[in-house]
């Protein structure tokens, strides 16, 4: 009955060598974990999907009539509706996504602290949640290109690529929020500031081409700016063109979160138990 | 007998504050510590609110394939720590491990079943948290649902299930479970007596299938049942490892003899907890006739006997005693003594003696929390002993196993003084 193949070493201080194989292994609580968070997000309450439909689309209102009808920011000649939605896409993705996930083990609390898996596998479905709502505002978007009669530019098939880009994003956010989170638990606060904060910092309601060209490239070490930027040149095409030099430095800046997140919750993810 | 689990120099250490605030790092406050330790100077290893405890400390063990056993010890001994590490939730500070086999652990029955989903698709996300492929989900679906006879219920939310309903279910889902090596704390003591009987029943046929099973649990009935080999863990070290019934005498022998003092279990905030100004000294269980026991038959007078000591000066004194669940761990009754009414003096000692009648109490264990404070009822100069001491053992006359194991043949803890006044 003793398999080989199922031989664990677990030894102090040491990080496991089949530590991705084992993610592997688990993949299906991971899809059951997301399952579950969609399946009661969405159950009995009507509230949940009309509120993933009502939130992008009143922060869509509210910043045409403040950024595009008041104080008249330039759009390219998109309509500023569009102009405002396409970036609300992926902010409010991000924004889901790491209110969602920085709680996420604290949430799951009763799970982590009576049995094993991958912790990676909390974050990385909160995430998944987030992508739904996601999906759900993309189809609304597609209504709204019908009702203001505008055709996408072709580069809208490099959206998955920017869509996973701010999957990255978020991710990388997350891990460290998350993880942080269970040893201070103020970090709690800080998450609300982050969303709010960013919302103001990140192109969302305006365009990055008002900030002032020599501050540019300062300012793409915002990572959200690239993907903002990613998203609007796709649906817009030339009407909102990419810098590359300062898409690059935003892609740099995401993989860094990233996979520093991915060290600093390996490192500490065997002692969460102790914590929570 | 092939080697299956091989433990070498385990350790575990934790870090405990003294103070009952700590109870979450923040960082606010740990960036203030930091820049105080900066511009102070001061070493966070002469912080006297902080101090090294370890939970287990040196253990050497290796179990064999088939091998059934039964770890145990008192609260605070280690167990939990163990079976985490073994579970591969808490990482061992120093140490090493060698599985060669697929591990289960259960270490609470319905972990991470979720309210608002039906009984079915909670099948499946426990099935999945407990590490079940989905296929063999899916294989034994059918005998899931069955052997938790909650079938008409299956496409109810959970949230509307009664207790029992629930946790048949969750223990249907986990007693599926087919891993070479199997972890089991103490999850049998759930559920109405017919369904423990079934759960035993099934434990029994895990472990005569040749798996390997650790099994934690505070009843020594079922240890010796279930288990050929035991290990007995005190204070982080493993006292003895050899078979069951040396391990369960040694045990024994061990609580007995086992005493309370000034000092006994400071320190551990789960198992001692007290504001300083007074302590107690010794506590012992006696007989009628004043002898010392830990196990009483049904129906005897039980005695409690306490030792105090006033550190500062106290306005009186009050004992009071707690019996607790053994399954659940809430309290179920107490009793509460206001037993010197005049000041003590700083360093004044002394013993009461309180007397219980036991009539009423049903068999089982209690495990005991002892509380003793000023005599007002409002002061909050207090010690207490929470589950420190061997717990209170009420022996069912005649030795039918699955008697002594239910906590009860009726069910509760005490029984109640009732008569019929008419019948139409």
């Amino acid at each position: 009955m003793i398999n080989d193949e199922y031989c664990l070493v677990v030894e102090a201080g040491k990080t496991e060598k089949n530590y991705w194989k084992d993610l592997w292994k688990y993949r299906e609580l991971f899809y059951f974990l997301a399952w579950r968070d969609i399946l009661v997000r969405y159950k009995q309450t009507i509230v949940g999907i009309a509120w993933s439909v009502l939130r992008p689309l009143l922060t869509m209102l509210v910043f045409t009539i403040v950024f595009g009808k008041l104080a008249k920011l330039p759009s390219n000649g998109v309509p500023y509706a569009i102009f405002v939605y396409s970036a609300m896409m992926p902010w409010q993705f991000f924004s889901n996504a790491l209110s969602e996930g920085s709680s996420s083990l604290i949430g799951n609390a009763n799970l982590i602290s009576k049995v094993y898996f991958p912790r990676i596998i909390i974050p990385a479905s909160t995430v998944i949640v987030a992508l739904v709502d996601f999906l759900i505002s993309f189809i609304l978007f597609l209504l709204i290109l019908l009702w203001y009669n505008y055709a996408p530019a072709l580069s809208i098939i490099a959206i998955p690529f920017f869509l996973l880009l701010s999957f990255f994003t978020s991710m990388g956010f997350s891990l460290w929020l998350c993880a942080l989170n269970v040893e201070y638990r103020d970090f709690r606060y800080i998450v609300p500031f982050i969303v709010q904060f960013g919302l103001y910092i990140s192109p969302v309601g305006f365009g990055s081409e008002i900030v002032p060209e020599k501050w540019r490239l300062l300012y793409s070490l915002n990572p959200m700016v690239g993907v903002i930027d990613g998203f609007r040149w796709s649906i817009s095409g030339n009407s909102c063109p990419l810098n590359p030099l300062n898409f690059f430095v935003s892609i740099a800046v995401t993989f860094i979160i990233l996979i520093s997140g991915i060290w600093y919750f390996r490192k500490t993810e065997k002692t969460f138990a102790d914590f929570i | 007998m092939s080697l299956i689990i091989k433990v070498e120099n385990l350790s575990k250490k934790y870090v405990i504050g003294h103070k009952a605030k700590e109870r979450y790092k923040t960082l606010r406050d740990t960036l203030a510590a930091s820049f105080k330790n900066f511009f102070v100077g001061k070493r966070k290893v002469n912080n006297p609110e902080f101090e090294d405890f370890w939970a287990l400390k040196d253990i050497d063990y290796e179990i064999n394939e088939g091998d059934r056993v039964g770890i145990i010890g008192r609260n605070g001994a280690g167990k939990s720590t163990l079976l985490k590490i073994l579970s591969r939730i808490t990482e061992p500070t120093t140490g090493k491990i060698t599985f060669k086999g697929r591990v289960a652990s259960l270490l609470e029955v319905g972990t991470g079943f979720h309210p608002e989903l039906t009984g079915r698709e909670n099948i499946f996300l426990n099935g999945a948290i407990l590490g079940m492929p989905k296929n063999d989900i899916q294989k034994k679906f059918d005998e899931i649902v069955e052997f938790s006879e909650v079938e008409k219920f299956l496409d109810t939310p959970v949230k509307r299930y009664s207790s029992g309903m629930y946790v048949r279910l969750a223990f249907a889902v986990a007693a599926h479970m087919e891993p070479e090596i199997l972890i089991v704390d103490e999850v049998l003591a759930v559920g109405d007596a017919a369904f423990q009987k079934k759960c035993l029943g099934k434990m029994k046929g895990v472990s005569e299938s040749g798996r390997t099973v650790l099994f934690v649990s505070h009843n020594m009935g079922a240890i010796e049942q279930l288990c050929n080999r035991g290990i007995l863990l005190d204070k982080g070290l493993m006292v003895l490892s050899s078979d069951t019934n040396a391990v369960l005498s040694k045990y024994r022998e061990f609580i007995n003899r086992s005493q309370v003092t000034e000092t006994s279990g400071i320190g551990n905030e789960s198992t001692r907890r007290g504001t300083g100004e007074l302590r107690i000294t010794s506590f012992q269980l006696l007989t009628k006739d004043n002898e010392p026991a830990n196990e009483f038959d049904l129906g005897s007078t039980i005695r409690f006997k306490i030792g105090y000591k006033a550190i500062e000066e106290l306005k009186g004194l009050a004992v009071a005693i707690f019996f607790k669940s053994n399954s659940t761990n809430e309290m179920i009754s107490s009793l509460r003594h206001e037993v010197i009414s005049m000041t003590l003096a700083p360093g004044n000692t002394g013993e009461v003696i309180i007397e219980f009648d036991g009539q009423t109490l049903r068999p089982g264990e209690y495990p005991l929390y002892i509380h003793i404070s000023e005599k007002s009822y409002y002061s909050n100069k207090f010690d207490l002993l929470d589950g420190y001491v061997a717990p209170l053992v009420i022996r069912r006359t005649g030795n039918n196993f699955y008697n002594n194991y239910v906590m009860t043949g009726n069910y509760g803890y005490f029984s109640m003084n009732s008569s019929v006044i008419s019948v139409e």
